[in-house]
């Protein structure tokens, strides 16, 4: 059901919340336009006529004791079913499938129990879902609309949140606490003839640490679960794909591609295009030849060799990435001639 | 602390009972003046500048906004532009404004005193706001700040912009409010004119006094914050860098200490405003008078118990957050008393829709929206959802701009001709008072339907679903500049050749109308007044002193 | 309104240190006082933002706080505790010398409560030089965990760098405030000295006062905090 004011609800939370939302607005109307209907009446009612004088005013006891204490009613009442929803959305049940969620600057982790990573956040449909969020740099916080949940990750703690999805389908989740904006992507866009919705991709930032929700059918999450410990299969020919081709598929699943073009154009990082084999010169001044060893060193730790004309702002992916999806990436990065 | 002595004045030359716009020439005299009217004009041509570089700002925010992807502006750009636009709004504009430049101006008339407690302090008080306001003005052209008005932490202690700079402007700027305030409660407590009682005083200073209350409390607690702020990043102190084994909830914690209560410094003179424009444009004495005013010190009270609904998804414990949302519905009633009374005050009135008069209805029905879309937030799971949505730009801005501008508009309207002595082009500021309150609408009505659906705040880019959202308000935020446009037209053009201000020119039984010039001569009145009714005793004023013409013209009483 | 003819005073009848705007010495007197009070608890608050800092990290690592707190000069602490206890008594003492109209006494107590003043920050000074250079020093200039500050073989804890950080942002403030206090007192020593003030009208001496036994009271509950912890 999607109302005129409310995402689709997609959780087992959404109508209670929505019913609470529903209950404030109608109580809101009721008194708003009483206010209003009043102010009206008694503008044009009581408006200046000559000659005639208001009336002295006073007050009434009974009168404002009404209506201080009325609204009290309303008002405890409201606070109590606002907690009740509250108390539900922080109390996951013991049996919740686990996800950890590791959030950083601009991106979001999803790592499931048997270790693999994603992207894209797979849930299953019908069964409680808590989610553990950390943060490795700012705050960020993780917003699901069609769920009614939000939960910041604050970097040194642990948060969780949890749903149960009623429904399979795809949505939108949102990052909701400011997170900034990549430096320079201004200098990349100055001037590109690009502009619109294509190039757009290229910006990173607090509005990019979005992405989409899976809601799926017990049979198609325990696909998914699996595909994120292999290469993927090729539908045509049905056999795995080629590791060039995976890393070329982590390339976006990872969100390298918010940061690394293969064209050869800067962004945040430097282009991926003809850096195999390619003489590297750092900030400290040293230099090194990209080979499969420090590629494996840059994806795994960064700031170990900082390419000049860059800042140290890649995340490592130590623990994100396993050590075949790595060996894809830079079978990838070698064709990019 | 300096205290006031012999000769404080420093001007023994000045003719006291000559008008105060030309009591002493020269633009010295105006610099170093201690008349709180000229330091109150002062504030008001500075908060005004500062109104109009935070509206450029936001209608540069929303230009950004009117396609998804980029339209005018890098996101770097747009992060700092949204920043900025907030923090001039909040700290250069809004809480300054109406105590600044109103309180400062009419307070003391009201009170039938001839200055504050501390004119030297006061002024003072402004040159702190000059200095915090340069500095933070600084940071614009040092690389700027992009944390958002919040500077949540640890974001704030790694952005390489120029946050020092902003937080030092903003920590000086406290102080500026902290001597506002305080010279507001000496001077309502100790300089009262003779017959003055507290169950006579206006209800724009008890407006002012709760609002003196709160800075005086809580902005301390800001200072302090944003000095550790500014030490931890120049010293990597640790106490709110979770790297260095800080707590970045304690910043939250700290900074809404006093963000909430802030929030009441801005509202609660808006109130005050209200209360004197409809008192006067019925005729009649608010209903419910010891309601209203007590509600202002409840709102002050209850307003530095609810701080922690900014941070109900931050992770604080669940016992406090039903502890602080329990405490924000309380916050709820002291408002709607006074939206009650003044509802109640305009039964059997006689009421005369004059242009202040249109904002302070105006101000009644934004408020009661902006303040009712606050019992959303304030309600535990609703809030979950709605959190730093658009849903909860929709909210402030409603309070804020549609509360507290709004009402300042309004009280600006009502006093200019005290203030100048000229009259204004009624028509005219109607025109503009109609695009202020169309445009305002249509710039933030529809955020609220946005932020339900979930478009998040702060946001550079946005999904195609929100798009016609966003078009809407853009094209209302133009509106809105229409309106500004024309009421700045307006002003400019009543002190070029507007014609003279009677000393009373609405009928108000206010003592500020009633016992002064327009303009208020020097010492505000020539005689120590001595009161002998109450501010909205339209029933027991003679026909000659409700006379909304000059005196010389008023008709024979008998 | 009706301005029922008052005693309209000319300014002839004001008494000199009457500022234009104030009817009655009380009236101002009273002014000044209310105003002093007013910014006292305006202080208090500021400086309660860094207890609740204190008393939060405090309870998530006492024995860090225990160990850390060692390195501090407990007698260096106690010392200036009793030279500021003396110097708000004899600040008291000089409000009263001055209400009796006795000038030169109160000169001469003021002279002391700002010397009191001047020892209080050159034992500081001391023991801030004796903390830079052991490298117990806020945040990332911390170096007391290294081996080489070792004291009597014991090396404090990296996060100790915690406890050092309030030191001196708790004891730094405050310092501030005793800089502070020394020139108003100057103020109003040289105000003294010029004879303008009087059993009738003594108000900066007070509020003077007022200021320094704040100034006292802030250290009062710091001394324990950071030097007693145990
Ligand atoms: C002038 C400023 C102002 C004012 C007056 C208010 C007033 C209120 N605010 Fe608002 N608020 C802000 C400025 C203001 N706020 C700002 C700037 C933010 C965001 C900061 C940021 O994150 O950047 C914010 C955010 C904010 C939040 C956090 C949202 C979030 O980030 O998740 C909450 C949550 O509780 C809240 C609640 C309230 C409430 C309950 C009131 C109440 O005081 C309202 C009371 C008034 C009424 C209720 C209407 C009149 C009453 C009646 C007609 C009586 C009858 C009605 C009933 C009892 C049903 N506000
Ligand atoms: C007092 C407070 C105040 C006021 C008045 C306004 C006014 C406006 N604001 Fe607001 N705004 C904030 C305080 C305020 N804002 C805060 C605190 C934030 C949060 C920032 C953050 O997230 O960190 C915010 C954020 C914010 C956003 C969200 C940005 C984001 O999250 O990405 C948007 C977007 O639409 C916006 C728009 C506007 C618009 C269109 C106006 C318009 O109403 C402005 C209209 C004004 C003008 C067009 C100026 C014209 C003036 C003259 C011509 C001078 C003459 C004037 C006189 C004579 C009186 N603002
Ligand atoms: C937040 C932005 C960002 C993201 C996301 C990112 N990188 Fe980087 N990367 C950088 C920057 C900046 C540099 C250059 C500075 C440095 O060497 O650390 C860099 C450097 C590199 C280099 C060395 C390049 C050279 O020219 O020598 C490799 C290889 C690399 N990244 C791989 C990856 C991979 C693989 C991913 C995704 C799994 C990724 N990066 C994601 C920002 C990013
Ligand atoms: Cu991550 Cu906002
Ligand atoms: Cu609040």
């Amino acid at each position: 059901m999607e109302t005129l004011q409310l995402p689709p609800q997609w959780s087992t939370f959404a109508r209670q919340t929505d019913w609470v939302f529903y209950f404030i607005y109608y109580l809101s109307v009721a008194f708003f336009v009483a206010i209003c209907a009043a102010m009206v009446y008694f503008v044009w009612k009581y408006r200046r006529k000559p000659g005639v004088m208001s009336e002295p005013s006073g007050h009434n006891n009974l009168l404002e004791i009404g209506w201080t204490v009325s609204p009290l009613v309303l008002l405890v009442f409201l606070f109590h079913v606002g907690y009740r929803g509250y108390v539900d959305l922080t109390m996951p049940p013991a049996d919740a499938m686990e996800i950890r969620v590791r959030a950083r600057k601009w991106a979001w982790d999803f790592e499931y129990a048997n270790g693999g990573h994603a992207t894209v956040l797979h849930v299953p449909v019908h069964r409680p879902v808590k989610l553990i969020l950390s943060s490795e740099d700012v705050i960020h916080s993780l917003y699901i609309p069609a769920f009614r949940v939000k939960r910041d990750a604050v970097p040194g703690y642990y948060s969780t949140m949890w749903f149960e999805a009623t429904q399979t389908g795809e949505t939108d989740f949102f990052c909701t606490e400011y997170c900034g904006a990549a430096v320079g992507t201004s200098e990349y866009r100055e001037g590109d003839p690009n502009v619109g919705r294509e190039g757009d991709r290229r910006h990173t930032g607090h509005f990019s640490m979005i992405g989409r929700v899976k809601i799926e059918t017990r049979a198609e999450f325990s696909t998914f679960l699996e595909s994120i410990l292999r290469p993927p299969t090729d539908p045509a020919t049905g056999r795995e794909v080629s590791p060039e081709v995976w890393g070329s598929l982590i390339y976006r699943s990872s969100q390298c591609n918010t940061c690394h073009s293969i064209d050869g154009s800067a962004m945040t990082g430097p282009s991926w295009r003809g850096l195999f084999g390619r003489s590297r010169e750092f900030v400290d001044g040293t230099n090194r030849v990209a080979d499969a060893n420090y590629l494996r060193e840059s994806i795994l730790q960064p700031n170990a060799h900082v390419v000049r004309g860059f800042n140290g702002v890649m995340p490592s992916f130590a623990g994100t990435l396993r050590d075949q999806q790595i060996d894809a990436l830079i079978a990838y990065i070698r064709t990019l001639r | 602390m300096a205290t006031e002595v012999a000769d404080s004045h420093g001007h023994g030359d000045v003719d006291y009972n000559a008008p105060y716009l030309t009591a002493g020439k020269g633009i010295k005299s105006w610099l170093l003046t201690v008349d709180h009217k000229r330091i109150g004009v002062m504030y008001l041509i500075s908060v005004i500048l500062a109104f109009f570089m935070g509206g450029m700002f936001a209608l540069l925010v929303r230009l950004e906004l009117f396609a998804p992807g980029r339209t005018i502006m890098s996101a770097e750009y747009y992060n700092r532009a949204f920043t900025l636009h907030g923090a001039i709004m909040v700290f250069l504009f809004i809480i300054p404004s109406v105590p600044g430049a109103l309180g400062n101006f009419v307070l003391p008339i009201m009170l039938g005193t001839k200055d504050v407690a501390f004119p030297k302090i006061n002024l003072l008080s402004f040159y702190i706001y000059v200095i915090g306001a340069t500095f933070s003005l600084y940071s614009i052209i040092s690389g700027s700040v992009d944390t958002g008005w919040t500077f949540y932490t640890p974001y704030s202690t790694t952005s390489n912009t120029s946050v020092v700079s902003m937080v030092l402007g903003v920590f000086i700027l406290g102080f500026s409010s902290i001597l506002t305030g305080l010279n507001f409660i000496v001077t309502v407590h100790k300089l009262r004119a003779p017959g003055l009682h507290w169950n006579r005083l206006p209800l724009f200073v008890w407006g002012m006094y709760a609002t003196s209350i709160i800075q005086v409390l809580a902005t301390p607690v800001l200072a302090i914050t944003l000095l550790l702020l500014a030490a931890e990043r120049t010293m990597g102190l640790g106490i709110f860098d979770p790297a260095l084994g800080g707590d970045p909830v304690l910043f939250q914690h700290f900074f809404w200490f006093y963000s909430h209560p802030a929030v009441y410094i801005m509202i609660v003179p808006g109130m005050a405003i209200v209360s004197e424009l409809l008192a006067t444009f019925s005729r009649r004495a608010i209903f419910g008078y010891f309601a209203v005013a007590m509600s202002s010190l409840g709102l002050a009270l209850l307003g530095f118990l609810v701080w922690g609904h900014h941070m109900f998804t931050s992770g604080q414990s669940e016992f406090s957050t039903m502890l602080f949302s329990g405490l924000t519905m309380l916050v709820a009633i002291p408002s709607g008393v006074k939206v009650f009374n003044w509802t109640a005050t305009l039964y059997k009135g006689s009421i005369a829709l004059t242009t202040p008069m249109l904002y302070a209805l105006a101000f009644l029905v934004l408020f009661t929206i902006g303040g009712l879309t606050g019992l959303f937030l304030g309600a535990l799971n609703t809030d979950i959802h709605l959190h730093d949505t658009y849903f909860v730009v929709a909210h402030f801005h409603y309070v804020m701009m549609g509360g507290t501008v709004i009402a300042f508009v309004g009280g600006i309207l009502y006093w200019w001709p005290k203030i100048t002595g000229k009259m204004y082009d009624e028509k005219m500021a109607k025109v503009s008072w109609f695009f202020v309150v169309v445009g305002f609408n249509v710039t933030f009505l529809i955020q609220f339907i946005m932020g339900s659906k979930g478009m998040p705040r702060r946001y550079y880019d946005y999904l195609p679903q929100f798009e016609i959202y966003h078009k809407v308000s853009t094209v209302g935020s133009w509106m809105l500049l229409v309106g500004f446009l024309i009421l700045a037209g307006v002003l400019v053009k009543s002190l070029k050749s507007g014609p003279k201000a009677p000393p009373n020119p609405w009928g108000s039984a206010g003592y500020e109308w009633q016992g002064t010039e327009s303009p208020p001569v020097f010492q505000n009145f020539r005689e120590t007044p001595t009161i002998t009714r109450g501010p909205y005793d339209y029933h027991l004023c003679t026909e000659a002193e409700l006379f909304d013409g000059f005196p010389e013209d008023a008709p024979k009483e008998g | 309104m009706a301005t029922a003819e008052s005693a309209d005073h000319g300014h002839e009848e004001h008494p000199k240190f009457l500022a234009h705007h104030f009817d009655t010495p009380a009236q101002q007197f009273d002014s000044a006082k209310l105003g002093m009070w007013v910014f006292v608890a305006t202080e208090i608050l500021m400086f309660g933002g860094l207890f609740v800092a204190y008393l939060l990290f405090k309870s998530q690592e006492p024995q860090m706080f225990l160990e850390a707190h060692h390195r501090l000069n407990r007698e260096m602490g106690a010392a200036n505790t009793v030279v500021l206890l003396f110097s708000s008594l004899t600040a008291a003492l000089a409000v009263r010398s001055s209400q009796l109209g006795k000038r030169k006494q109160t000169s001469a107590l003021l002279v002391v409560t700002i010397l009191c003043a001047l020892v209080f920050l050159v034992v500081k000074y001391f023991e801030y030089t004796h903390k830079f250079h052991d490298g117990l020093l806020p945040g990332r200039f911390f170096t007391a965990h290294l081996p080489e500050h070792a004291h009597n073989g014991h090396v404090l804890p990296q996060r100790a760098h915690m406890f050092f950080a309030l030191y001196f942002m708790m004891t730094g403030l405050h310092g501030v405030h005793v800089i502070l206090g020394i020139s108003i007192l100057t103020w109003v020593l040289i105000r003294n000295q010029r004879g303008e003030f009087s059993p009738e009208y003594f108000t900066a001496v007070e509020i003077g006062a007022l200021y320094w036994h704040l100034v006292d009271l802030v250290w009062i509950y710091l001394f324990p905090l950071l030097y007693l912890v145990g």
